[in-house]
This record gives structure tokens, sequence and C-alpha cells, in this order.
């Protein structure tokens, strides 16, 4: 039942894509978050995708997804002079979240596209089904 | 008298061959984003003429031949697809070609299972003899 795992394969995905969307929602909802030390400050997080193959002689030419992880965006979080900032340190300055906002909508596109495309497929994928149970009749 | 002892003909095993490329294209759409994926196909008329080949033998003129298809074996007969342009992150899928392959692969489905319909409809009336 191939059809059935396609449906399954599709599925995987968007639950991949969805996860993707939830982290892109997370990191610009918490892009203006500032924190008095580095490790206070926000990170940005990311979904890992990774590939689960089918080992079995029957199916192994399936191929679903699945998040590995997320990994959290060590890139250097910038600071800000800002001593009016409750949340300054000593010397004055917070330090900022580190979402690049153009990356994180460039992901967000990205993920909402592959969702619609596999939204199609599954689409596609229940009609030739569909024809098929109507054989012989 | 073909029809009666072979009433599909070929299009039984092409009807699951194509059901079988569905999973696999389905499976190069859903991993567009995953690193390292290598996208992969299957090249539908040399396994065809595979499992021609492979005709399971009978002993004796009344025995049931078996279906010849026994499904996709091996890696060989699945292959990789050359991309058009690399990418840095090792993913060798490009959706348009993806998605225009799963589209014709749907048509040509589609196609196989109203030939499937008109057969079953032939058989159907030649029993009735009506």
């Amino acid at each position: 039942m191939s059809m059935l795992s396609a449906l399954k394969i599709s599925s995987s995905a968007m639950t991949a894509q969805m996860v993707r969307m939830n982290t892109t929602a997370s990191n610009l909802a918490n892009m203006d978050v500032v924190g008095s030390t580095a490790d206070e400050a926000y990170r940005a997080k990311k979904p890992i995708f990774k590939t689960v193959m089918e080992n079995n002689t029957l199916n192994n030419f399936e191929a679903s997804v699945k998040v590995n992880g997320i990994y959290v965006s060590d890139r250097v979080n910038t600071q800000r002079y800002d001593p009016q900032n409750p949340a300054a340190s000593d010397d004055g300055y917070v330090f900022m979240s580190n979402v690049n906002s153009i990356e994180e909508m460039v992901d967000m596109t990205n993920a909402s596209r592959s969702y619609q495309t596999n939204v199609e497929v599954m689409n596609a994928t229940k009609k030739m089904m569909m024809s098929t149970l109507q054989l012989g009749k | 008298m073909s029809i009666l002892q072979n009433p599909l003909g070929i299009h039984g095993t092409a009807l699951k061959l194509r059901e079988q490329r569905t999973a696999i294209l389905a499976s190069n759409i859903a991993n567009v984003d995953t690193p390292n994926y290598k996208a992969r196909d299957i090249d539908f008329s040399s396994v065809m003429a595979a499992t021609k080949g492979h005709n399971m033998s009978t002993s004796h003129g009344r025995h049931i031949g078996a279906s010849n298809y026994q499904g996709l074996h091996g890696e060989n007969m699945i292959k990789y697809r050359m991309p058009n342009s690399a990418s840095l992150d090792g993913n060798t899928v490009e959706s348009n070609t993806e998605n225009s392959l799963f589209t014709e692969n749907s048509l040509r489905y589609q196609a196989t299972s109203t030939f499937l319909n008109s057969k079953i409809k032939g058989v159907m009336s030649a029993l009735r003899g009506e």
C-alpha cells in the first residue's frame, strides 16, 4: 500500500515544516527580548531535519522526515548601550537577541511553501486512491 | 482466450509501479529541506521491462502463473537524480522537477486506472453475454 505511505510521508513533512514554522514564530516574537548577560538574552532556535529511511525490503524506497532536535544559534549576542533599561548591566549595556529577522522571514516563506506543496501531494494522492477504489463500478 | 487468461494485461503491474513511484516522489518532495538528502526515482520503462524478464515459470499447463511483479527489489532499480545545480547543504531535490514529475506520474496513474476499468468492464460484459 504505497499510497497510504505516500500520505504518511507527506504528513511527516507537514509536521516537520510546522515545527520549523513554530521556531520561526518564537524567534520573531522574542526578537526584541533583551538580557543583562549573554546567557539571559534570547538565542534563535532552528530545527534540524533528518531523513528516516524504511529499511524493510518491500518499502526501502520510502523516506519520511523527522525533526532530529532543535539547534540553538551560537551567533554572538550584540550589546547595546542603554543605561535607562532596567535590564542594563552595571556599565550600562543590554544584550540583544541574536535573531536575524531577514533570515527568519525567508525561513517562514520557505516553510509555508513546502507545507503547501505537501498538502497538494496529499490531495493528489487522495484523488488517485479514490479512482482506484472506484475500479469496476 | 487471452482476455480471460490474463484479463488485466500489463495494467495491473503498471498501476502497482506507478503507486510505488508516487511514494518515491512524495519522499523527494517531503525531504526538500533535509540536508544531504539525495532525490531518487525509477526509470519506469526499464523497470517495466525488467518485470517481464522475471516471469515465474510454471511446470504444468494448468498451473496458475504468479504475478510477475515482485516489487522494487534492490537499490539498482532506484536511481539518484542528477541535479541541475548544486546546493550548499548537499540536498539534490529540485522542487520544480519533483512537482512536475509527481503531476505527470499521477496523470499516468489515472490513465492506467482508466484502462483497467475498461478491461474490467469488457470482461464483465463478455461474461454476461447480454
